[in-house]
């Protein structure tokens, strides 16, 4: 059985309906990749699925039972990484890091930190981080998570070609230990055996025209 | 409860770093409350009559100042949505951070009151009262103050929201924290006026963190 399953999701957004009659279903280690124009819904899917936003039709189904039954349990196994990095300027990258720690182990954020290239920042205050730099120190929160399911929203944004393949081989050993993950992206990403959802095919009303 | 102290320590760890918004909360407070001999001039008794009506009011304008940033700054840099479906219940957060507010923001009123007392030619034994009226009364602002900053996140020009929210929540509080100070001066006991702020102050730790959580709930939406 597969482990989350989105049934005939519907999303509305300031009484604009995003997407309508999405599902679909995502194995334990397994992928799905969410693409899709600008304002097609990624985000909006990616925050239902946080709970986040609650869908305004359809729904949400893991290991069979709907989420709602039970809400905390179902927060507890996954990581959230959205849009924005959730960082604290003033705070140094290991106490930004070492809030977030949920995994019992001191010395896990240090470990989380070398493995994004980020080691030799430790001590230094986030302010002071690039934009690429912060959303690296975002994706080592979601190392230090413990959480089995990831829902990452475009975690490449900013990231060089290095930090994108250390994010490739962090993906790839997360679901070799059975963990899912959900993103959504622009760019193409290294993903083995990925599915993919295009929100293209769920959109109800034409786009509107984006005008420069 | 490791998580709650957790929290609340790095809340206190970002005040104190930003220092300068702590300093201004006080400096406020100060000025307000020292402005007002100037103008009302140098009769003692006079001023002796004005020490709690205008040393609460300055207190509560300041807090009142200090409000916005309680949850604007983690609603704007996403910290906020990773507290909503994080593990900690909401409720608690909010009972952290307001703790860590209060502990910021309103502590050091209480403690520069005795000082500004000195200016309404307030004897020691009534700047005590005042104090103990203060330190009983202000956890009622913050806690208050945490609903209105909570249902005005979302809103554009949200600080100009609060007040308008919180002013009149606010009004039972300062009453009865007037009202204990003057007793305390007219040489009556005090007590029955800080039992109605314990009181509020009860109310209050149970209903706002309820209210302000689902109201930070709503602004996910």
């Amino acid at each position: 059985m597969p482990e989350l399953v989105g049934r005939d999701l519907e999303c509305r957004r300031g009484g604009r309906v995003v997407f309508r009659d999405l599902s679909f279903a995502l194995d334990a280690g397994a992928a799905l990749i969410v693409t899709g124009p600008n304002g097609s819904g990624k985000s909006s899917l990616l925050k239902i699925l946080a709970g986040l936003i609650r869908p305004s039709a359809g729904t949400l189904l893991r290991d069979g039972h709907p989420v709602e039954e039970d809400r905390a349990a179902y927060l507890r196994v996954i990581c959230y990484l959205g849009h924005t990095d959730a960082l604290k300027l003033v705070l140094t990258v290991q106490e930004n890091l070492a809030f977030w720690n949920r995994t019992n182990d001191p010395a896990r954020p240090a470990q989380a930190l070398d493995v994004l290239g980020m080691a030799a920042f430790a001590d230094l205050p986030a302010r002071l981080l690039s934009a690429g730099q912060r959303r690296r120190l975002a994706l080592a929160r979601v190392l230090v998570s413990a959480a089995p399911m990831w829902i990452l929203d475009e975690p490449t944004v900013g990231l060089d070609d290095q930090a994108r393949q250390a994010l490739s081989e962090v993906l790839a050993a997360h679901r070799a230990e059975g963990g899912s993950l959900v993103l959504s992206t622009h760019q193409a990403v290294d993903l083995p055996a990925a599915e993919r959802l295009d929100l293209k095919a769920f959109a109800v009303e034409e786009l509107p025209e984006m005008v420069w | 409860m490791t998580a709650f102290l957790g929290q609340v320590g790095r809340e206190l760890r970002l005040a104190l770093r930003q220092s300068a918004d702590l300093a201004m909360v006080v400096l406020f407070f100060a000025l307000v409350a020292a402005l007002f001999p100037f103008a009302v001039g140098p009769e003692p008794n006079l001023l002796m009559r004005l020490a709690p009506g205008v040393i609460w009011v300055s207190a509560l304008l300041s807090v009142l100042l200090s409000l916005e940033r309680l949850f604007l700054a983690d609603y704007e840099d996403g910290t906020l949505e990773l507290l909503v479906i994080g593990p900690q219940p909401l409720e608690l957060v909010v009972l952290a951070k307001t703790l860590a507010h209060w502990l910021t923001a309103a502590l050091p009123l209480v403690a520069a009151a005795p000082v500004v007392s000195v200016l309404y030619n307030l004897s020691a034994e009534a700047a005590g009262w005042l104090m103990l009226a203060l330190a009983l009364g202000t956890p009622s602002l913050s806690l208050v103050g945490a609903v209105g900053a909570a249902l005005a996140l979302g809103a554009r020009r949200g600080g100009v929201l609060i007040p308008i929210i919180v002013l009149p929540l606010y009004v039972p509080t300062l009453i009865f924290g007037v009202m204990a100070s003057e007793a305390a001066l007219a040489g009556l006991s005090a007590k029955p006026y800080l039992l109605f702020l314990g009181a509020i102050l009860l109310l209050m730790l149970f209903v706002a963190p309820l209210a302000a959580a689902a109201g930070l709930r709503h602004s996910m939406e």
